[in-house]
């Protein structure tokens, strides 16, 4: 048809005869069709004409058998069941340059089956390609891939040395609790920083972490400088080298090590620390460890943030930790101003009336102290604090603050409430951590386990640490009914537990949480 | 009788030559073969000439003609004119014509009493065509097509057009011609008819990449099984001779 010779437009009002297309002969074999570009009928074409001619009919493939993996070349590894699309797209990508040289579209393809164990695949491709003045012909083209065995680089790897590393990070916190590492723990299942590691192992002081490649580990490095103060060392260790290609191979070490103090640690600073940071009091608590230390002075309510450079140009230590809080019962609270909110916790200034609970009956020492948690005390409550009045402190810091001013003889931490042991309606996840046979002492287990509750107890207590981590719904819990009305125990509410989802699997459970852990996620 | 032959290796025989009832024109090859067979057969009966028009060799889409006239486009020489003037006998008139659209093979399709044209065609070709040509002259297109010289070919006895032709326009383009028509294709399936053979009353030359079967659709429809040459040029001998009388 040539421009200009349009038919027109059947709704133009023109009157428009009707076309019946007429019949013509086949030129080869003189059967009557309908006229084609070709004008040959569909057989003649098809016979004349092989659309599949240089496509190629057998094709390679290479698997590892151990991780069921296809060689993608030149160098990657895609995972692929049986007959998935993962497989299909794979074996199409093989045979892409032949056919787009050949100019022939793929419109379909589809398995054929064929045994497992036979080491072929078979594939049935329709291929689309124009011959002959426009005419587009379609035709199937079988096409068989032999599957070669050979084992993935990660596979031999592993195969040959199981537990070959390349680089460690060595987490270390010289402090004697292990507080810290029960929270980076949680941290590290909810973001999934661990599940790279070949091996995690406790090690005296800390954790180790395993991995198979450097990225990983400075990955993991990374994510801790943003959720902890940490200072880091790296190290590294020639293995072995290939002198002709110049490669060497080298074992990284990074040594991290987490600052010292950790939330409710009560600290002395030197008068030069305490004029740097703006005349922060001699005596300060920490409330928040994150990539930097949030410390409070509880007499001024003034918090100041410390980072992790800047505290090591201090190098202070903590004076009194929260193994040292003592029990102390409010007698009479008298709020000095209004609460107010600094850094995003209510802090009210007031003064109270406290005496240990060890000496509650027996006698009358009783002591006032002005204290930062005005909001939460009444009388009648217990508290924890430090005894600065009856404790023996080892402290130059301490020692000096105590010449120059006169310290509280009490610094109140935390509220405290009965103890008592309940079921709780969420649980956590834990670490796959290798434990240090050799190194454990007598009564560690215990201390470990009342650690692990002290924790626990820590979080339902500080909404704020929740929100970092996952907590998930124990499906055996049974609610306690009377107890729990009319307590102002602290509790998670239901609304931040995520359903766990257990599919039999151990692996399983980890996709499935992973899948999950956005889905029920606190609002 | 239908014949297959090539120029120089190419299948497009409508390009090269023109055949009429009258005469025949051959382009010219660099070596003999295709001016032999148009010789072998049709010396005696009609002179086959030599030429070439506008120094180009695509004599076949250039000029159209019957057995009355020869009309030649504007881009011919003085010599080729006098030249073809020479050659061809006295009755057929050879005139060169001044139109814009000058492929006048491709535009006009002819043959001794009806004539087919593009529909752009001036009027003052129209009237040239009816008064050399001898013809009654319709503007026409085939299966949308308005270069009617190239996609169809007719003589006094039958016409093959373009494949694609609806049965409607058959109809109508056969009263027009008054002629069986037939839609076909020639050359392994070319749409291009009048291109790829060149046909008159008794005798037709196609490609050789003609099939069986289109070779036979074209003998059936020009009616070439029974002609014999002598036959027709004996009753137009008569009918020459009694216009001279």
């Amino acid at each position: 048809m040539l421009p200009g010779s349009a038919a027109p437009a059947a709704g133009s009002g023109m009157f428009v005869p009707t076309q019946t297309v007429g019949t013509v002969l086949c030129c080869i074999c003189g059967v009557s069709m309908q006229p084609n570009p070709a004008n040959m009928c569909a057989r003649c074409l098809r016979a004349r004409v092989d659309i599949t001619e240089g496509v190629p009919r057998h094709a390679a493939v290479v698997y590892c058998p151990d991780c069921a993996s296809y060689l993608q070349p030149p160098r990657s590894w895609l995972r692929a069941g049986p007959e998935s699309p993962e497989l299909m797209q794979i074996l199409l990508r093989r045979l892409n340059r032949p056919l787009a040289r050949l100019r022939i579209s793929l419109s379909g393809a589809e398995f054929v089956f064929s045994e497992p164990h036979s080491k072929r695949l078979r594939l049935k491709l329709r291929l689309r390609r124009e011959v002959l003045h426009g005419v587009v012909l379609e035709q199937t083209h079988p096409v068989e891939f032999t599957v070669h065995d050979r084992l993935c680089d990660a596979c031999a790897r592993a195969q040959s040395n199981p537990d070959q590393w390349v680089a460690v990070v060595q987490l270390r916190q010289h402090v004697p609790h292990r507080r810290t590492f029960l929270y980076l723990e949680q941290l590290f299942l909810k973001h999934g920083q661990a599940s790279l590691a070949l091996r995690v192992a406790s090690a005296p002081g800390g954790l180790d972490f395993f991995f198979s490649s450097r990225s990983h580990a400075a990955r993991l490095v990374d994510f801790l400088t943003t959720v902890a103060p940490i200072r880091t060392q790296t190290a590294k260790q020639l293995v072995s080298h290939n002198t002709k290609s110049s490669v060497y191979n080298y074992k990284h070490t990074f040594s991290v090590e987490i600052c010292p103090i950790c939330r409710e640690d009560l600290i002395a600073l030197s008068p030069q620390v305490s004029r740097d940071l703006g005349g922060l009091g001699p005596l300060v608590l920490c409330i928040k460890v994150t990539n930097a230390i949030a410390l409070l002075d509880p007499l001024t309510l003034r918090v100041h943030h410390l980072d992790e450079k800047k505290y090591r140009a201090y190098n202070f230590k903590a004076a009194l930790t929260s193994k040292q809080l003592v029990e102390y019962i409010v007698l009479d609270i008298e709020h000095e101003s209004p609460e107010i909110t600094v850094d995003g916790s209510r802090y009210q200034l007031a003064y109270a009336q406290v005496a240990r609970a060890s000496d509650f009956g027996k006698n009358d020492t009783m002591f006032t102290v002005r204290t930062h948690l005005g909001h939460l005390l009444n009388p009648g409550d217990l508290v924890l604090g430090y005894d600065l009045y009856g404790a023996n402190l080892n402290d130059d810091d301490m020692d000096t603050a105590m010449m120059r001013h006169s310290l509280p003889e009490v610094i109140l931490v935390k509220k405290s409430y009965e103890k008592r042991p309940r079921t709780r309606r969420w649980k956590l996840k834990r670490l796959p951590v290798e434990e240090d046979g050799a190194n454990k002492a007598k009564g560690e287990e215990e201390k470990r386990a009342d650690e692990y509750e002290e924790f626990l107890r820590d979080l339902e207590r500080n909404s704020e640490m929740r929100f970092q981590i996952d907590l998930y719904k124990d499906d055996d819990y049974r609610s306690e009914m009377a107890s729990t009305i009319g307590d102002d125990i602290p509790s998670v509410p239901i609304e931040e537990l995520i359903d766990d989802l257990s599919l039999g699997d151990d692996d399983e459970e980890e996709d499935g949480e992973d899948a999950n852990a956005h889905a029920g996620m606190v609002s | 009788m239908a014949t297959r032959i090539q120029f120089e290796n190419n299948c497009e025989i409508g390009v090269f030559s023109k055949l009429t009832n009258a005469y025949c024109l051959v382009a010219i090859g660099g070596s003999e073969n295709f001016y032999s067979v148009f010789e072998s057969e049709l010396t005696d009966v009609i002179p086959v000439v030599k030429t070439s028009i506008g120094g180009t060799r695509i004599i076949g889409r250039l000029c159209v003609g019957n057995k009355n006239g020869l009309l030649l486009p504007h881009t011919t020489t003085d010599q080729e004119l006098q030249h073809l003037r020479n050659c061809l006998p006295d009755q057929v008139v050879v005139q060169r014509i001044d139109e814009r659209l000058s492929a006048l093979g491709n535009c006009i399709a002819c043959n001794d009493h009806v004539a087919l044209t593009h529909p752009d065609l001036d009027k003052a070709t129209e009237e040239l065509i009816a008064d050399v040509l001898g013809v009654e002259v319709f503007r026409q297109t085939i299966a949308g097509n308005i270069l009617v010289g190239s996609y169809c070919a007719f003589s006094n006895r039958g016409g093959l057009v373009h494949p694609h032709t609806s049965i409607e326009d058959l109809d109508e383009l056969s009263t027009l011609l008054q002629v069986p028509l037939v839609a076909g294709t020639v050359n392994r399936g070319s749409e291009v008819i009048a291109a790829g053979m060149t046909v008159n009353d008794w005798t037709a030359f196609c490609g050789s990449d003609t099939t069986a079967t289109e070779l036979s659709v074209i003998e059936s429809v020009f009616k070439l099984r029974e002609s014999q040459p002598a036959a027709i040029v004996d009753d137009m001998r008569k009918s020459l001779i009694d216009s001279y009388v």
